[in-house]
């Protein structure tokens, strides 16, 4: 059964899952298997989540590092995502300090993109005849790393489900040639799909475990240190180690540890403004100096491999 | 004839860009297949989300022939010359033609057909398409050459007459296959003209013109909500936006819980506009409605249960979150929330929100306490009028408030005072609460709900929510004193402010909208008639900027550890070599530039030298320029008023006046005047006396130096003038009244710039 099912999806489109007999809504964890496999059908490299904090899967340098350069590269993996400031102590049903995002990239950008995302939305069981699905400008843009793009936030039924890029430049270097970027909001998603109103209630598995189960009370305290307890002086004391240790990596022609130390500064960066120790006037300076670490990794990165890159795909510069 | 047909085929292109794509279609199209002498009798633009489409009318199967001359040497002209001209041409000496001594090369060109002019002009128009944002997309995009397109590009459909016209660019083969609607319809479907392009799409689930899809979303939405019995509240941007979001558009209506009612009406109008792209409704009283009208993109199979269903909920998750914030934002006082604007910076030359706001509060307390600003009553309006200004009368007729009679009118200035000091203390409050965070745009508006929720002065909560207007054309103009004494202030503290900061409009560039807010003034002032002496005002405003600048200053070298990042973050900007990692602060542009002895001088409510010390420091450079600036904008504002410019400019040229009201009726009094036979005889008098004077060399510019000898040849020129003039004795009478005959050059600038 496992087998045919796997050989239907290779037919395109895909049949929606209503129509391969599943019934019962997939629960959050079969949601990320089904999306796995249809990524892995489709020629993905499928990923696990990078070990460190980062505010989104954009971070992961599958996705930053990766995107640069003539090379095809085709990743999809879940992130958990870390925003400190967008904690509420487990009681606003849809926010939440860390949550998953589902991260697919793709460079080239294939010319079928968005049939094969529209792919993925049916295998999770949307059917595009009963769900009203529609593609709205949005561009994005991420000052922390240096990055922009053209695409657009998928609606369903009104809600935004899916952010749908088309990689211009990363680290402030153009790309060549660019990448797409699909980064769906799991948990957005999984509401939608089982139709419940809080993200607590999500039925993890399909053995009666919700997400609040998994989740509620890390929500609870992580807020709690986000907010009132994380010690300021310690952070900025990491945040300045952090900085010199980037600018050491650099130094030694290190691009991944360098980029490593720019992540955990954004991050530190991310806390301290969660706890309010962070003024206005300041911020722009403290993100302006996590985007220089980043445009220095990806700097490094490219620098680091331009020599091969260029023997292997004539006529390609940097 | 034929017709042309071309459809580009894309990835969704953004609803905003489709109008403005259509027109730049038409007009590179136009523009391409002129070149080679064609013209369209008519041209057709269509866009939906997926596809630009032109259809030409018209166009003859093959161009005109035409022979084209180019001239070229003379005939005896040296080799050299008729060789480049010959190599420039690619013909033999032979080929040329030769008239008048001079060489000719006529090259006759055939005519071409018309589809091989098509196949060059699609790939330039392609290439040279003006979206305002472009990208790169595919395989290809290894080389920054690569085509660039809204969105990528997918598919073109050129069709002259029914046949393809053979073009490819970036891999994409022009053809007569399309798509239909991408749900309804994935297959591929073939075109055979132009004239079946609409037809064929149509039964594939795309309505192509976008006037038509309007017209069904205008339809269909009014129709769902009459149905309900409610009446849909009309919104042109929304029909736009959604028309072109939809290539089948379905309005349906839905229903969200009526607790959200308790939130204005704004807001709720807000969010569904906004975020969700929705229209709202009305119900029989007048008052909004819990029903939304979304507009879906398919003809969905349960008729749009689900689709109602899922909109449904993502709008009571934006409404109950906006009900939250403004539950929230109601249990704060808007005193509290006004102590938070410190962390949001206005300008990094100009501090933060709080530092603005105690600014604003101290001038607008001046504007008020100085009478400049006050209640509208005809006795204080005689008052400050100056003489001779009987022209503009009419215009001062403003119904008067009624006065509190117990209040004596210092009792009433004081009152006022104290109104416009809390209602600017409070104005900006309302940036730091949920809803204004959420949606800036409602500014202004939720500070006058809240300060109403909480028990403010009604005209305090007033001036809160109307303090930011007039702002554009056609708004309202405020006229409550404590409204316009807050607006004036904010306006003229952003102007002084920004002067100052060496941060003046340049060219086109406005980042700070200095113009909307010059303009704002000037229409406020005029429209309530009050005495602004702009000068007077300008300097107030820049000593409080002053004054507060030292008191930064002060706070920072106290070296008091409570606020020490604040400080320092408002003076890094004066210092280039700040740098808030090194933590290098021990010496300050500011000691540099005006030594440490002023520092402790002057303190916050300062010495009346202030305005000479605030034009000393920092913002030396900048007030004579503002009076200009408001000058340039009322000529602007004068002329698009109707008013002739020379007039404007003549009273101008008289200087010495910053009263902006005043100004106005001498312009009027001045138009009034030329009008009257008077006026013309005057005017035929001065262009008489300036070609006499013209003619025996003496220039009308103004006389330089002071000197007596100076003043007497002015004197006798003007002499001079008024006894040429061919005036009636009553007019001769008036200009040689002392009073001018002091000033003739004043008389005679002021002459000048009269066209007769």
């Amino acid at each position: 059964m496992a087998f045919a099912r796997r050989n239907a999806w290779l037919n395109f489109p895909p049949r929606c899952a209503k129509a391969r007999g599943v019934t019962q809504p997939l629960s959050f964890q079969r949601m990320i298997l089904t999306l796995h496999e249809y990524w892995s059908q489709h020629g993905c490299l499928i990923l696990q989540p990078y070990d460190m904090e980062m505010g989104a899967g954009t971070f992961h340098p599958a996705t930053t590092l990766r995107a640069l350069g003539p090379e095809t590269w085709n990743a999809a993996f879940v992130q958990p995502c870390r925003r400190p400031t967008d904690g509420r102590y487990g009681e606003n049903p849809n926010r939440l300090q860390h949550y998953y995002q589902y991260q697919v990239i793709l460079k080239p950008s294939p010319p079928d993109l968005q049939a094969l995302y529209l792919g993925s939305l049916a295998a999770i069981g949307i059917d595009p005849l009963v769900h009203d699905i529609r593609f709205v400008e949005d561009d994005w843009e991420s000052p922390t790393l240096g990055a922009w793009g053209l695409g657009w936030e998928v609606w369903c039924d009104g809600m935004e489900v899916t952010q749908f890029t088309y990689f211009q430049q990363m680290g402030g270097y153009d790309m060549k040639p660019v990448a797409g970027e699909l980064t769906y909001g799991l948990e957005r998603l999984a509401m939608y799909i089982q139709n419940k109103d809080s993200v607590y209630d999500l039925a993890f598995n399909d053995a009666g475990v919700s997400y609040g189960d998994v989740f509620h009370e890390n929500e609870v305290e992580m807020s709690t240190w986000n907010f009132e307890v994380a010690d300021t002086d310690s952070l900025f004391d990491q945040f300045k180690k952090h900085v010199a240790e980037c600018e050491n990596c650099l130094g030694k022609q290190l691009p991944i540890p360098a980029y490593e130390q720019a992540i955990k500064a954004s991050h530190i960066f991310n806390l301290l403004q969660a706890r309010g120790v962070i003024s206005v006037a300041e911020r722009q300076a403290y993100m302006g100096r996590v985007r220089d670490l980043a445009k220095g990794a990806c700097g490094a990165w490219i620098a680091h491999n331009t020599a091969k890159w260029e023997a292997r795909f004539p006529g390609w510069a940097a | 004839m034929t017709d042309f047909l071309l459809e580009l085929r894309s990835e969704e292109i953004p609803a905003r860009m489709q109008d403005r794509a259509r027109e730049d279609l038409a007009k590179l199209f136009t523009a391409e297949i002129a070149k080679s002498g064609l013209t369209a009798s008519e041209i057709v633009t269509y866009a939906t989300p997926r596809r630009l489409t032109l259809i030409a009318r018209g166009l003859p199967v093959e161009t005109a022939a035409v022979s084209e001359e180019t001239k070229g040497p003379k005939a005896s002209a040296p080799p050299q010359a008729l060789e480049g001209f010959l190599r420039k041409t690619g013909l033999t000496r032979e080929q040329l033609v030769e008239r008048d001594g001079v060489l000719f090369a006529v090259v006759d060109k055939p005519g071409r057909a018309t589809s091989a002019v098509l196949a060059e002009a699609i790939p330039a128009i392609i290439r040279a398409f003006p979206w305002p944002k472009a990208m790169r997309w595919g395989a290809s995009s290894t080389t920054m050459e690569s085509l660039r397109w809204v969105r990528p590009l997918q598919g073109i459909v050129a069709l002259f007459g029914d046949t393809v016209v053979p073009v490819e660019i970036a891999g994409v083969q022009a053809g007569a296959a399309t798509v239909g609607h991408r749900f309804h319809h994935p297959g591929v479907i073939t075109i055979g003209s132009a004239d079946d392009y609409v037809e064929k799409l149509r039964a594939c689930h795309v309505i192509v013109d976008q006037a038509e899809r309007r017209q069904i979303i205008a339809l269909g939405a009014t129709m769902a909500a009459r149905k309900a019995g409610l009446e849909l509240v009309q919104d042109e941007g929304l029909l736009t936006e959604n028309a072109g979001l939809t290539e089948w558009p379905v309005p349906l209506l839905g229903r969200f819980d009526a607790a959200f009612l308790s939130v204005p009406p704004e807001v709720i109008q807000l969010t569904a506009r906004v975020n969700q792209k929705y229209f709202v409704c009305r119900g029989a009283d007048g008052a909004l409605a819990n029903a939304f009208v979304c507009t879906a993109n398919i003809d969905a199979a349960d008729g749009g249960a689900k689709i109602v269903e899922g909109n449904r909920k993502v709008l009571a998750a934006r409404l109950s979150d906006a009900k939250f914030f403004y539950e929230t934002d109601l249990k704060v006082p808007l005193e509290e929330q006004a102590t938070k604007l410190d962390r949001i910076v206005f300008h990094e030359k100009l501090g933060t929100v709080a530092d603005k706001v105690a600014r604003v509060a101290k001038l607008a307390k001046w504007l008020v306490e100085e009478g400049i600003v006050s209640s509208p009553s005809p006795r204080s309006r005689g008052e400050g009028r100056g003489e001779g200004e009987s022209a503009s009368s009419d215009a001062l007729d403003i119904p008067a408030q009624p006065l509190s009679p117990t209040l004596s009118p210092e009792g009433e200035r004081e009152n006022l005072a104290a109104l416009a000091e809390r209602a600017a203390l409070l104005c900006k409050a309302d940036l730091v609460t949920g809803m204004v965070g959420e949606f800036p745009e409602l500014q202004g508006l939720m500070g006058g709900y809240y300060a109403a929720a909480q028990g403010q002065d009604p005209r305090v909560a007033a001036a809160i929510r109307d303090h930011y207007k007039p702002v554009g054309q056609g708004d309202d103009v405020p006229t409550d004193p404590v409204t316009v004494a807050v607006s004036l202030a904010d306006k003229l503290d952003t102007l002084v402010g920004f002067f100052a900061a060496g941060l003046p409009p340049t060219g086109s560039k406005d980042p700070f909208a200095l113009r909307r807010a010059t303009i704002a003034i000037i229409s406020q002032v005029i429209e309530g008639q009050f005495r602004l002496p702009l000068s007077t005002v300008v300097a107030a405003s820049a000593a409080i900027h002053a004054s507060q600048f030292v008191y930064w200053e002060n706070e920072f070298h106290k070296g008091d550890d409570a606020e020490p990042r604040h400080a320092r973050a408002r003076l890094a900007h004066f210092d280039q070599e700040y740098d808030w990692t090194k933590g290098n602060h021990t010496e300050s542009a500011i000691e540099r530039k005006i030594g440490g002895s002023f520092i402790s001088y002057y303190e916050w409510d300062g010495e009346p030298d202030f305005i000479e010390f605030a034009k000393y420091l920092v913002f030396d450079r900048s007030v004579d320029g503002l009076l200009d600036f408001f000058a340039d904008r009322l000529k602007v504002q004068q002329r698009e008023a109707g008013v002739r410019h020379d007039l404007i400019d003549a009273v101008f040229a008289l200087g010495g006046e910053d009263d902006l009201v005043r100004l106005l009726a001498r312009v009027h009094a001045l138009q009034a005047f030329i009008g009257t036979e008077d006026g013309v005889n005057l005017l035929a008098g001065y262009k008489r006396a300036a070609n006499i004077l013209k003619k025996e060399g003496v220039s009308l510019s103004p006389l330089k130096g002071r000197g007596r000898r100076n003043r007497q040849r002015l004197r006798s020129r003007w002499r001079s003038i008024r006894l040429s003039l061919p005036l009636p004795p009553r007019w001769r009478a008036r200009i040689s009244k002392p009073r001018w005959r002091r000033s003739p050059r004043c008389a005679l600038r002021s002459m000048r710039f009269l066209k007769a």
